[in-house]
């Protein structure tokens, strides 16, 4: 049975569609089939992620208001097999969204895919809830700052109030945090929350932990999931976190400063 | 007890601790009100006004929160009434307007 998950946090500029990005290309490395869907209507930035924003003809609002075919507008990534993008308009609004809409487009999609992955856009407006509605998983992205936390938890309370689950008492939506831009080095010294501290606030269990890592900007810039960079500690932080969503048993990695040889210290090499 | 133990005591909380103070303060009031229904800031209105008919009291001296248990829930309405009235003019704190 096909599984949605919806990537969100609240709070803008956490990491939301690199995560979609990294989490959707995992889940389609490991074999399984997968659609990354682009909600932040207006704002179209995962087919630049995913580097696939010169294939772009139909978007998702095309296909809800009947002007274009699912196929048509589903765009196959070109490294990894089972991996498809469906991206967003550029010039419509939120609005464009409907409840019915994104339901018959979800429904259409969970007979070919095995995960559907939504990356909300930021806030709890209509686009953010339209993202949550049908979800199954919720993956809560997080950095180690106020008001990032605070956010993550309003958001948590929108899921638990707003969402198809809780509204027709289900089983409630699974709620996975993905700690995002973390510096164990300024945890270290006091300057950052501990992940312990975020996950005890939050009380959520803990998906992943993904370090603060120059490999996310580098991938973002040639548009490459970080997660196909494998050897940046954060790809790898993706990869161990898709697996973990799968079930398996993986030790949280990067969470203690990484230790420095003497040269690195006298050189101030960064990794 | 050592010398070393008297400066580790001084040491100030790390601002990782304080962020981690505020943010469990914020969320507890956040929380308990994200369950209460839309209609308790207009109840706390009229319970006010109906209150005010009788006795002048402040306008931040109502407090209706609405508490829920397994099974049951509870609406606390505290009002503070003004000090006794003393004798003199001052007792006409209490009056009927």
């Amino acid at each position: 049975m096909a599984k949605i998950i919806t990537m969100t946090s609240g709070k803008g500029g956490v990491g939301k569609t690199t995560s979609s990005a990294a989490f959707g290309t995992g889940l389609a490395l490991r074999g399984f089939k997968t659609c990354i869907i682009d909600f932040d209507v207006g704002l179209r930035n995962l087919d630049l992620i995913m580097g696939c924003e010169r294939r772009v003809v139909f978007d998702f609002i095309n296909v809800i208001n009947g002007e274009a075919r699912l196929s048509q507008a589903l765009i196959k990534d070109k490294r990894v097999e089972n991996l498809y993008i469906l991206p967003t308009s550029q010039t419509r609004d939120k609005d464009a969204l409907t409840q019915e809409g994104v339901g018959k487009i979800l429904d259409e999609l969970k007979k070919e895919f095995d995960y559907i992955l939504c990356d909300s856009p930021a806030g709890i407006e209509k686009g953010a809830l339209m993202a949550l509605y049908w979800a199954d998983h919720a993956i809560i992205v997080t950095n180690p700052e106020v008001s990032s936390v605070r956010d993550s938890d309003r958001i948590l309370g929108v899921i638990q109030a707003k969402s198809r689950r809780a509204e027709q008492g289900l089983e409630p939506v699974k709620e996975h945090l993905l700690v995002t831009r973390y510096d164990p080095e300024r945890v270290e010294k006091g300057e950052m929350l501990k992940v312990e501290d975020v996950l005890e606030i939050l009380a959520i269990p803990l998906l992943g932990i993904i370090p603060e890592s120059p490999a996310v900007l580098k991938a973002s810039n040639v548009g490459m999931p970080v997660v196909l960079d494998d050897k940046s500690n954060a790809g790898q932080a993706y990869g161990d976190a898709v697996g973990r969503f799968l079930g398996e048993t993986i030790e949280h990695r990067f969470i203690k400063p990484e230790k420095k040889g003497f040269l690195d210290r006298l050189l101030r090499r960064t990794a | 007890m050592s010398l070393l133990d008297i400066f580790r005591r001084s040491k100030p909380p790390t601002v990782a601790a304080q962020a981690k103070e505020r943010l469990q303060i914020v969320l507890a009031h956040e929380r308990s009100g994200r369950d209460s229904p839309d209609f308790l800031p207009a109840l706390q209105q009229e319970l006010l006004a109906v209150i005010k008919k009788y006795v002048n009291i402040d306008d931040d001296k109502v407090a209706v929160k609405l508490e829920r248990e397994s099974g049951c829930s509870m609406l606390e309405v505290n009002v503070e009434l003004p000090a006794p009235a003393k004798r003199g003019p001052a007792g006409k704190a209490a009056t009927v307007n």
